[in-house]
């Protein structure tokens, strides 16, 4: 059995396989095995090996679709839904176009697998507009896969039926907050929705609807195939399975690496050829744009979700971002403030006003045009809206975390910005 | 550039209709009507922005509150060859500034903008899921993936020997 079960059937030039291909290699085994047992069961498999989702927040997929009601328990009339959430945009993420792309049929694979075990009978794949060969191809896998039997009606004579689609977005990152892709699938602006009622109890057009990212998706026909010991025996934390790291940034070689979850960053930094510029570490941040900043110290902690959080950071997309001594973190931090601010879907006003605000301080920072009172500015900014703030959402929250935890770790940097803007960039630190 | 007509060409017409009956309905076939316009054309036109709306049986007003809210939604002409330049972190790590430069520099024209002869338009975008090729830019229809980029790259990209 591989080790690398979710990358390890990709092919060098990531051309997907065709429906007879991907069968000759095992796929689909997962799906016929998974008819033959309960819903229930299917479920509980899921929950032993200890599935968190790969989408930003790590929930525990099993725990999600308990919540989803089984046939003729929800009130009202009409199916309940399955989306997968390939909007995949956050500063550093490159891993759902991979599995997109090079793997379609794995997807629908843990499409039909996860909707059987939570009683959805039409699964959407919404994919970011720009992917435009993943969505190619995954429509394609999808028409193949419904050729063959193995969507539509009656599966593989298991009398559950499944319809799957594909929507393509159109841009805008807040598209990927789960409530608000649920609103940008209804045909509205993607603003996101209050909790509760939750997606489970009222979501795609009122109903049950349970929202994963392609990763997760893509990980649950490998729990059906060796079963949930087996996964979790392929991480070294508690957090099963393995997972599809991204480094870049400064590093030599940047790009994907599938690994057991709870891999240090000091071996995806060496995997990925070592730091680049200088080829000392300064700082990396382990989960994208909206995770905070690590340093050399936190190099040896095992990242899964558990520990990035204990660290003070947020593993999120699990997609590191590297910085080498000649980087400067407050560009980097400028460069997501200024995303971050573009992509405020303007709802809240701590964020579509706080956002900009931020960014011009950054920017002026970087400038040398910026006042000492503006650090207290940045201060207040992460403290009062910071996770779990003052906003609807967590694109604020996510947006605080890096300039939290720049503030707090490289304070002096900050105030050497106030004598003349970025020392690093003049050559003076 | 698509000639206008004054009513939605029938392909575009059956491939609205075909979002409808796949999507759930008109409501869920709006943005993906615009997709399809833009898909043929390169923008989205007032008129076909109407055309499209009475088909759909929606206000055209319904219809441009998503246009304007899709940020990948073009509401005025572009260039042939719209190119999309991240200018997220991995990518500005990497060099991303130069790339930027040098593009604004050849072309004569800013983000948003499209050149006199109507060959390109650039827009700024992050982060485009390429920062393995950082820095990276999307070009064209199929928003082909290049990169990493640097001033000769962009130079070479332009005169078309990649
Ligand atoms: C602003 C914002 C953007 C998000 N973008 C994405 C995204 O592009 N893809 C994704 O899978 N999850 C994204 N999420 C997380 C989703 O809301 C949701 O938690 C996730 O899709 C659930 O899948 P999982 O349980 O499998 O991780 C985003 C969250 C926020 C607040
Ligand atoms: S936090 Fe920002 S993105 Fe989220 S709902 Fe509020 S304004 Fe919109
Ligand atoms: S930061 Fe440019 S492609 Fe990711």
């Amino acid at each position: 059995m591989t080790e690398t079960p979710l990358t390890g059937r990709a092919r060098a030039d990531r051309a997907p396989h065709t429906l007879s291909e991907w069968q000759a290699a095992g796929g689909y085994e997962a799906v016929a095995r998974a008819l033959k047992l309960p819903p229930s069961e299917v479920l509980d498999r899921v929950d032993q090996a200890n599935l968190n989702g790969r989408g930003g927040a790590g929930f525990p997929a099993a725990k999600k679709w308990k919540f989803m009601p089984e046939p003729g328990k929800s009130p009202g009339d009409g199916p309940s839904y399955l989306v997968v959430n390939g909007d995949e945009m956050e500063p550093g993420a490159f891993k759902d176009r991979f599995l997109l792309e090079a793997l379609p049929h794995q997807l629908v694979e843990g499409a039909i697998i996860t909707a059987y075990a939570t009683h959805a009978s039409v699964a959407y794949v919404l994919i970011r507009d720009e992917y435009r060969t993943a969505i190619a191809n995954v429509k394609r896998a999808i028409l193949e896969a419904e050729a063959a039997g193995l969507l539509g009606r009656d599966i593989l004579g298991s009398g559950f039926s499944l319809t799957m689609k594909v929507k393509p977005s159109a841009g805008r990152y807040i598209v990927g907050e789960e409530t608000a892709l649920i609103e940008s699938l209804e045909g509205k602006r993607a603003v996101p929705r209050k909790r509760p009622p939750f997606p489970a109890q009222s979501g795609l057009f009122g109903r049950p609807t349970t929202v994963n990212n392609v990763e997760t998706i893509s990980l649950v026909p490998h729990i059906l195939e060796h079963g949930p010991q087996w996964f979790r025996a392929l991480s070294r934390t508690e957090e099963g399975g393995t997972k599809l790291y991204a480094v870049s940034g400064r590093v030599h070689k940047p790009g994907l690496i599938e690994a057991p979850m709870g891999t240090t960053a000091r071996e995806l930094i060496e995997r990925s050829g070592g730091v680049s510029g200088n080829g000392v570490l300064r700082c990396f941040q382990p989960g994208g744009g909206a995770s905070g900043f690590l340093e050399a110290a936190e190099l040896d902690i095992p990242l899964d979700f558990g520990n990035c959080a204990k660290a003070g950071s947020m593993f999120g997309t699990g997609t590191m971002i590297v910085l080498d001594q000649t980087a400067c973190p407050i560009g980097v931090l400028a460069r997501h403030q200024r995303f971050y601010a573009r992509e405020s879907c303007g709802w809240c006003t701590p964020c579509r006003d706080g956002l900009p605000w931020v960014a011009r301080i950054l920017d002026a920072l970087e400038e040398g045009t910026a006042r000492p009172g503006d650090l207290e500015i940045l201060r207040m900014t992460a403290r009062e809206a910071g996770p779990r703030g003052r906003t609807f959402c967590d694109l604020m929250g996510g947006a605080m975390s890096p300039l939290a935890t720049a503030l707090a770790r490289f304070g002096d940097l900050f105030e050497a910005h106030l004598d003349g803007g970025c020392p690093i960039r003049r050559g003076i630190l | 550039m698509t000639p206008q007509t004054s009513h939605l060409p029938e392909p575009l017409r059956d491939a609205i209709l075909g979002a409808m009956d796949s999507f759930g309905g008109a409501r869920p076939a709006m943005l993906e009507s615009l997709r399809l316009i833009q898909h043929e054309e390169g923008w989205v036109s007032d008129d076909r922005l109407a055309q499209a709306a009475a088909l759909l049986g929606v206000s055209a007003a319904e219809l441009e509150n998503l246009a304007t809210f899709y940020s990948m939604i073009f509401r005025r002409p572009v260039g042939d060859t719209v190119i999309l330049l991240c200018d997220g972190a991995s990518c500005w790590l990497n060099g991303g500034d130069a790339v930027r430069d040098r593009l604004m520099e050849r072309l004569g024209i800013g983000f948003g903008q499209t050149t006199a002869d109507g060959k390109y338009t650039l827009i700024n975008c992050a982060c485009l899921g390429g920062c393995d090729k950082a820095p990276a830019a999307a070009l064209g229809r199929d928003r082909r993936l290049v990169g990493p980029l640097d001033a000769a790259g962009v130079d070479a990209l332009l005169e078309g020997r990649e």
